[in-house]
């Protein structure tokens, strides 16, 4: 692990760089792109992994402006724009770079939100390794996708900077149309379809069966990685448009999407309940006290802020050997919780490699500095308890990687009579969802596959008229930058109807 | 949405552990429009910091718009909620109507409906809809002792017959549920029976109807979170599934559900619970004193 470097010493280090592209600049040099790729990527500035381990605070604390100006140097302004491509959301990547390099920092932001409206977000967690950086051609030049140009670091840094000197605009919705739009669930698909619609003039409500909006990035995403003032400031920008928020409505229940649309008067409804069921291992044991799903260890510490222990009335479970199964991103984020709600052991417990990891690359990489412990190649095969039905332990079992799988990941194969046992008393299971299966229970002609997801068109059209769906509850667990794609398609083709109405 | 307190009743005080039972008709116009008997709601005094907390809907009116909710002050959230929410003000947070149904349907044989405790509250809707469809409704409400009971008139109301036991013979019969459970099998056809109560009368009911074969019902209060499916906290075993109280219940056939794994769950908690009622009970009083 190479040494924490603090905000200060990266600062300076950026500094002295752009002292030097300064000269270069004021000289009249252009840069050629074999200067700009010379030029050393900036890494993020992130807390001491020792003292953050403990703290509820952001981890990574985004560029400084010296080292935004830098980064955005590397960038060669390639033809093509390969990058944009790796964007679910076709955010105009180069463009943005651009503004930038010319230090216009609101011109970049602007740019984002033509197709992105939640930079501040996505750029804390995009997988963008995966996504627009994978196409970078700066990466391919230097053989390896970590020196691309920092995308989502720079698009965290332009939107961080139109909060913090309060530049943030909001767009102004066109006339009012006289039409009425329903929105199920605050997530980053509801939030996306919700702005979308409003600019086009028609009144939108968002239903959130939570007591705050947000969804996902409220109740799921910690703290340290999104903080929830971000997401509250992008529902009340979306509040300045017009947009009206129920929360504590769970629509299907409450009242059902055929009230809404027949007897609320609603014209159209877009469908964006995210995952839903937690998936259990199915093995032994797994109803012991002390076994959760990612999502109730997580809802208890983010959304009912069970960390503050002092002012938080729902309970936290103190434990002091934890273990996390499953690679993703929620695997990450539970086993991060666990050391900052007080466990002197954690481990992740992953059946594939580091290299098979689903999650983003910033978080395996901060989880292992932080002292997660990660057993790769292993498997639960079954949960101890003692005779009061407390987890004492869990018996796991060795893998080795085979032949590739469906999913092209070499497929993990259970090496018999390896048997041993970890001893825990807490175990956070993080192997994905399954849809939830309220909305197709209380709607009627709904098509749902069969593990539950709802089934849609091109334009995410239901198999009911004027209903729309997008998101997780569409795609199976995915990302936020997936949800918001969704959400902007069917935003276009519900305005389209709406329009033609 | 405001939710705001229309009456407030305290129904029943037990001494010995110095918890209440308290009445609440709260304004709530979709819930009361679309509720169903067996369902529930969540609540939170706090929007930032409260916990969610689960209670069956006793009572509703559609027309006038409002819900009833009847809890018994066993922890630090329900204590301060009692203490602090009057008639006027406004629940911060309510959800709801949660949970399936109960599935309601005209039987030759009479239903037995048996409420034990705070289970008094959540079997009300359940009695009053198999009186509505006109199914013979006898049913048997029991607590430790006569302070703890309520709803006899509700229940006169909407049952053929009635019987009322306490476990110390403070009222009516001296008797647990579990013996008019018997005996009234024994004396006539039963086609269903639906027990709602602590976890282990719950379970006491099971095995006391097993030998007679009626198919039982059983309403579970585990505890939850969000109550729409999303945590898992409230799961249990049911049969060889493990299922969860919020979407797939709260009702489930009581001879298949693991009601020790049930009550094991139940106190994962409990430490840290008594903790906060402790500090509840003694902020209260400090409270009073000022």
């Amino acid at each position: 692990m190479s040494e924490h470097k603090t905000t200060e010493i990266l600062q300076e280090e950026a500094a002295k760089l752009w002292a030097d592209l300064e000269s270069k600049k004021s000289a009249d040099v252009k840069l050629t792109p074999k200067d700009r790729t010379a030029i050393p990527p900036q890494e993020m500035p992130s807390r001491d992994p020792i003292k953050r381990a403990h703290e509820m605070g952001e981890v990574a604390l985004g560029y400084t402006e010296t080292q935004a100006r830098v980064e955005a140097e590397r960038c060669i302004q390639c033809p093509g724009a390969p990058c944009r491509k790796g964007c679910p959301v076709a955010v105009p990547i180069p463009e943005f770079i651009s503004h930038i390099q010319k230090g216009d920092f609101k011109g970049a932001v602007d740019t984002i939100k033509q197709t992105n409206l939640l930079p501040a977000i996505c750029g804390r967690v995009c997988p963008q390794e995966k996504q627009c950086q994978s196409f970078c051609t700066v990466g391919k030049m230097l053989k390896t996708p970590e020196k691309a140009v920092a995308i989502g670091r720079l698009e965290r840094f332009v939107a961080d900077w139109e909060r913090a000197n309060n530049q943030i605009t909001v767009p102004t919705p066109a006339p009012e149309t006289g039409k009425k739009v329903a929105v199920i669930g605050s997530g980053p698909a509801g939030l996306t379809v919700a702005a979308d619609i409003r600019r086009a003039g028609h009144s939108v409500t968002v239903f959130e069966a939570f007591q705050k909006t947000g969804g996902v990035m409220v109740y799921g995403i910690p703290e340290f990685r999104l903080p929830k003032e971000i997401v509250a400031k992008e529902v009340e920008n979306l509040k300045k448009m017009g947009v009206e928020f129920k929360t504590s409505f769970l629509v299907g229940r409450t009242e059902t999407l055929e009230q809404l649309l027949d007897k609320e008067g609603y014209d159209a409804a877009f469908i964006g309940t995210g995952a839903g069921l937690p998936k259990f291992l199915g093995i032994e044991g797994e109803n012991l006290i002390g076994v959760f799903s990612a999502n109730e260890y997580l809802t208890r510490s983010n959304l009912m802020k069970a960390y503050d222990r002092e002012h938080a009335d729902t309970p936290l479970f103190e434990a002091k050997r934890v273990a996390v199964f499953g690679g993703g991103n929620v695997a990450m984020d539970g086993a991060r919780t666990a050391l900052r709600l007080g466990a002197e052991k954690v481990y992740c417990v992953y059946r594939r490699t580091r290299a098979e990891m689903p999650a983003r690359a910033e978080e395996v990489a901060h989880a292992i500095e932080e002292g997660v412990d990660f057993h790769f190649l292993e498997n639960p095969t079954k949960f101890i308890g003692d005779e009061k039905g407390k987890l004492t332990g869990v018996e796991l079992l060795n893998y080795e990687l085979g032949e590739p799988d469906a999913s092209g990941r070499r497929k993990p194969v259970a090496i018999p009579g390896t048997e041993h046992v970890l001893e825990i008393d807490a175990a956070v299971v993080a192997l994905g969802n399954e849809s939830n299966p309220l909305m197709a229970q209380t709607t009627e002609g709904l098509n749902v596959t069969k593990r539950g997801n709802i089934i849609v068109d091109e334009n995410q059209k239901t198999s009911i008229p004027r209903v729309w769906a997008g998101g997780d509850i569409v795609l199976g667990a995915a990302t936020v930058i997936l949800a918001m794609g969704e959400g902007r398609r069917a935003a276009a083709s519900m305005n389209e109807y709406l329009a033609g109405k | 949405m405001l939710h705001k307190i229309l009456e407030k009743r305290q129904l029943s005080y037990d001494k010995e552990r110095d918890q209440s039972v308290y009445y609440y008709k709260v304004e709530a116009p979709e819930i009361a429009r679309n509720r169903k008997a067996g369902q529930f709601i969540i609540f939170q005094i706090d929007e930032d910091y409260g916990e969610r907390i689960p209670l069956t809907i006793a009572d509703a009116n559609a027309n006038e718009g409002w819900i009833a909710v009847v809890f018994q002050t066993v922890g630090a959230t329900t204590r301060r909620f009692s203490m602090n929410f009057n008639v006027g003000d406004n629940i911060p947070v309510l959800v709801g109507p949660l949970g399936r149904p109960t599935h309601i349907e005209k039987k030759d044989g009479a239903i037995l409906c048996i409420g034990g405790g705070i289970g008094i509250a959540p079997l009300h809707p359940i009695v009053e809809a198999n009186h509505a469809i006109g199914n013979k409704v006898i049913t048997v409400i029991g607590a430790r002792t006569k302070d703890l009971l309520f709803f006899e008139d509700e229940m006169r109301k909407a049952s053929d017959e009635l019987i009322i036991v306490t476990d110390d013979g403070s009222y009516c019969r001296k008797a647990v549920v579990t013996e008019p459970l018997k005996e009234v099998c024994e004396r006539e056809k039963v086609s269903e029976i639906v027990s709602i109560g602590p976890a282990i009368m719950m379970k006491f009911c099971v095995a006391a109807a097993r030998p007679f074969g009626v198919p039982i019902t059983t309403s579970l209060n585990t505890i939850m979170i969000d109550g729409t499916g999303m945590c898992g906290c409230c799961r249990v075993k049911v049969g060889d599934q493990t299922k969860f109280v919020c979407v797939d219940g709260p009702e489930f056939n009581g001879y298949e559900v693991d009601f020790d794994n049930m009550m094991q769950r139940m106190t994962a908690f409990r430490d840290k619970e008594r903790e906060a009622d402790h500090k509840c009970r003694v902020g209260l009083d400090a409270g009073k004193k000022a």
